[in-house]
């Protein structure tokens, strides 16, 4: 399996072109954010109909302009993140036929698949809702995470260490990434929502912020469409682990923390059903949760010695 | 009800007069925010495992800890913070948690049995005060309103309330998933007790032309199940021939490969096959995988008078984390004519010798420059006083070193004591294969794929509830359509009006 070296410094600037984009799509989207109208906060009740304060109607005729500006910084931030995810897709794609193999074998690869899946679980989410107002938000970790990896993370394009080459890399990996991806939009949503549900205890009369009841909605989606594939993901490493090492489950530090992490996020969806841990409680269960997710993936192949240490730090 | 994946979505209602204690704690303990609990206690419970060394895993990283904790040690091992995943405190929370489980869906399977086959409940009398709600005016008879909801409602369980209305319910199959995925997390953990308790697994040393029979005897290291004697393993046998390990210029492995020779039992013809890291050899329900290689070294060691006193292959361990290989190993030569001392040599095969500041070190994981840095001890091995001691390594407690050096393949070792020599012969593989019965391991695999559907369904159907009613008036027939959704309820709307289009209603 040779390298060609050409395709992979294609890729690397492919990658570096992307997170430009994405950069400048975050800051688009957190100008339209910035000079966004406060929308009033729903009374208790929800009724959405009452008379709007005249003072609110100035404010809004005020800001118009300056809306018009934010509206126009909120398209092209979409534009761009719709040419960036081209790009960073392009980037995964060289990757793959530089090495002749699938392109997440070690740490920067699965860490750009990652935000890769991020970014497009934001995309197919503003298809069906209107969540522009998440896009700085999710931009900001991807971007962070982007850059990450290709400085600390940054491995050379190379074949795959013999106990990675098996087909189960498609399923197994493929799987956790996608989780992976989705459940990050979540933690977006969810943080968004403890944000908000603070704003709302204060009384503060508008926020920028959508309701939290409707920053809920969206976190619980993501996360009960996240959950069902991370189940897969294990599942799926625990038979790749029955064919590769003779045993389905053997507490290595990795199936630990994943486990943990699928724990928590059980958790997260018995606690919207439970009274008393409703709303911020069974939020910040999701937040444990994700920090556990970040772990399975980074702290464990950092710090601690297991069988997947071959990841490649 | 808001339940997503909840087994108790309420707080049981027990009327305080008729509390007895037993009864109030098994409330407490079925209750869904002590699940929660034991839930979080789980996750948090498993988290020590990760972070301290496991005997299960990595009983050789338990006894560093032990050296470099030596205080500290003991009290973790009481604790049992070294066997975390088979200790009673995490037995007693997952056992807590399953009769918990149990106590919640006991109840509930019971309820949706009875929900499956009751029909729909009656509408209610205003059909305009649910969330949901379309009405029009048509010339159609009520009776052929009825009609045409019973088609447009297909796929729904309808019951028809004489004058009343039109019921229909859908998204049992939400609770029914729910339910599935919450039974097989009962039987996966069946599975997994099954396999501990009738299964085994053991490690054996290969080396190249040699072959292992599967006895007990035959194992380097066997860990049976609780319920399994191991008296009658099936009687395969497995030939290496041939191990292959291919690197890149940088050390870094690219494939490994054991070609072996193997038969079911002793009766049967030999058949080839190739055993791979992702590719185990199964045989009589047997799995053998490849583990881990490393290099099997030969000696011979003759006396002055030309007697052979040492004629064999020792394999030597490969040091942890050194990716090229080093290995260390140790040679024990007993029961020498004449009263002779015994003589043992121990030190560090390097595949590929290099040597940095006096020290030898592998450069490269295959066998380039095969060299043995050594040292040799002479005096009482030990061998004799019944005490078991590794292979690897001497006790050097009863012996005086009298010479170290270095010897490449091919060369010999001079004047050893006694006059001996020893002749550094030649370099093989050796291949560690993994043997496992898991009798389990197919009730825990079905249980997983039942509990991943379960899950599915549980999280992606909805329930809906919708009623019909057509009422003559003097405009023609008034036709309600009402409508109650458990879940999701924003987008419930939009699909009462499209229910109401199908049914002749305006767009």
């Amino acid at each position: 399996m040779p390298i060609d070296a050409g395709l992979a410094s294609a890729s690397d600037n492919l990658l570096f072109a992307a997170v430009v984009a994405y950069v400048v799509a975050m800051l688009g989207y957190f100008v339209e954010f910035a000079s966004g109208r406060r929308v009033p906060l729903p009374i208790a009740g929800g009724a959405t109909d009452t008379a709007l304060p005249p003072s609110y109607v100035a404010s809004v005729e005020s800001a118009s302009r300056r809306g018009r500006l934010g509206l126009w910084c909120g398209r092209g931030a979409v534009a761009l993140t719709v040419v960036g995810w081209g790009l960073h897709a392009g980037a995964a794609v060289l990757r793959g036929l530089a090495t002749d193999r699938v392109p997440w074998g070690n740490m920067y690869e699965f860490s750009s698949m990652v935000c890769l899946i991020g970014v497009t679980s934001f995309l197919v989410l503003l298809v069906r809702q209107p969540v522009r107002y998440l896009g700085g938000f999710v931009m900001l970790p991807v971007v962070l995470t982007l850059g990450l990896a290709s400085s600390v993370l940054y491995a050379p394009a190379a074949p795959l260490v013999p106990a990675l080459n098996s087909y189960w890399i498609k399923i197994h990996v493929v799987a956790a990434m996608t989780a992976f991806g989705v459940f990050m939009v979540g933690i977006v949503a969810t943080l968004l929502y403890l944000v908000a549900v603070r704003l709302e205890a204060r009384g503060r009369g508008a926020s920028r912020l959508p309701a939290a009841a409707s920053l809920d909605r969206v976190a619980y989606r993501t996360i009960a469409f996240a959950f069902p594939i991370w189940t897969f993901a294990v599942m799926a490493g625990a038979v790749w682990a029955e064919a590769s090492w003779g045993r389905y489950w053997g507490w290595d530090p990795k199936e630990t923390w994943s486990f943990i992490t699928w724990v928590l996020y059980a958790g997260y969806l018995h606690a919207r059903a439970t009274a008393g841990w409703r709303g911020s409680r069974a939020a910040w269960v999701a937040v444990a949760g994700f920090v556990a997710l970040m772990f399975t993936y980074y702290g464990v192949n950092i710090w601690i010695p297991g069988l997947h240490s071959y990841s490649g730090v | 009800m808001t339940a997503t994946l909840s087994t108790s979505p309420e707080e049981r209602e027990v009327s305080p007069r008729r509390v007895r204690p037993l009864r109030r704690a098994w409330g407490q303990l079925t209750s869904m925010r002590t699940a929660l609990l034991l839930l979080f206690l789980l996750a948090l419970a498993a988290v020590p495992g990760s972070l301290l060394p496991q005997r299960n895993l990595d009983l050789l990283a338990v006894q560093t800890y032990y050296a470099e904790h030596p205080s500290l040690a003991p009290t973790l091992d009481r604790l049992y913070l070294f066997d975390v995943y088979a200790s009673p405190w995490f037995m007693a929370i997952y056992l807590a948690l399953m009769i918990s489980l149990v106590g919640c869906l006991a109840p509930r399977i019971r309820l949706h049995a009875r929900a499956l086959v009751r029909r729909p409940p009656a509408p209610p009398a205003h059909l305009s005060r649910l969330p949901a709600y379309r009405s029009w005016v048509t010339d159609a008879a009520p009776a052929e309103v009825e009609a045409s909801a019973a088609k447009a409602l297909r796929r729904w369980r309808v019951r028809s309330y004489d004058g009343r209305g039109v019921a229909a319910e859908r998204g049992y199959l939400r609770e029914t998933g729910n339910l599935l995925f919450h039974v097989a997390l009962l039987t996966l953990l069946v599975g997994i007790g099954i396999g501990a308790a009738y299964g085994y697994q053991g490690a054996v040393l290969v080396v190249e032309g040699d072959t292992f029979v599967n006895t007990p005897a035959a194992y380097d290291e066997l860990r049976p199940g609780r319920l399994n004697s191991v008296e009658d393993l099936p009687p395969f046998e497995v030939t290496l021939d041939d191990f292959r390990a291919t690197y890149l210029d940088n050390g870094a492995p690219t494939s490994f490969a054991a070609d072996v020779r193997w038969r079911p039992s002793p009766d049967d013809a030999v058949r080839p096959r190739t055993v791979k890291v992702n590719e185990p050899l199964t045989v009589d329900g047997a799995r053998v995988y490849l583990l881990d290689h490393g290099y099997a070294l030969h000696f011979t060691a003759t006396l002055p008078d030309g007697t052979v006193i040492y004629d064999q292959w020792q394999p030597f361990l490969p040091e942890r984390g050194d990716p090229n290989l080093a290995s260390d190993g140790a040679l024990k030569i007993t029961d020498l004519p004449g009263g002779l001392p015994d003589i043992g040599l121990r030190g560090l095969f390097t595949p590929t010798l290099g040597v940095r500041q006096g020290f030898a070190y592998s450069q490269f994981p295959a066998a380039h420059l095969p060299a043995f840095a050594y040292e040799v001890w002479a005096g009482d091995l030990g061998l004799s006083s019944g005490v078991p001691q590794s292979v690897y390594d001497l006790d050097t407690s009863k012996m005086t070193k009298t010479s170290n050096g270095i010897v490449f393949e091919g060369q010999t070792i001079e004047r050893l004591p006694g006059g001996a020599t020893l002749t550094f012969d030649g370099v093989k593989d050796f291949a560690v294969f993994q043997v496992t019965v898991d009798p389990g391991k197919y009730l825990v695999l079905g249980s997983a794929v039942a509990a991943l559907t379960g899950l599915v369904l549980s999280l992606r159907v909805r329930r809906r509830r919708v009623w019909v009613r057509a009422t003559p008036t003097e405009a023609g027939t008034l036709v309600e359509v009402g409508g109650l959704a458990r879940q999701d309820p924003e987008a419930f709307a939009p699909e009462v009006a499209r229910l109401a289009e199908r049914m002749g209603g305006p767009p």
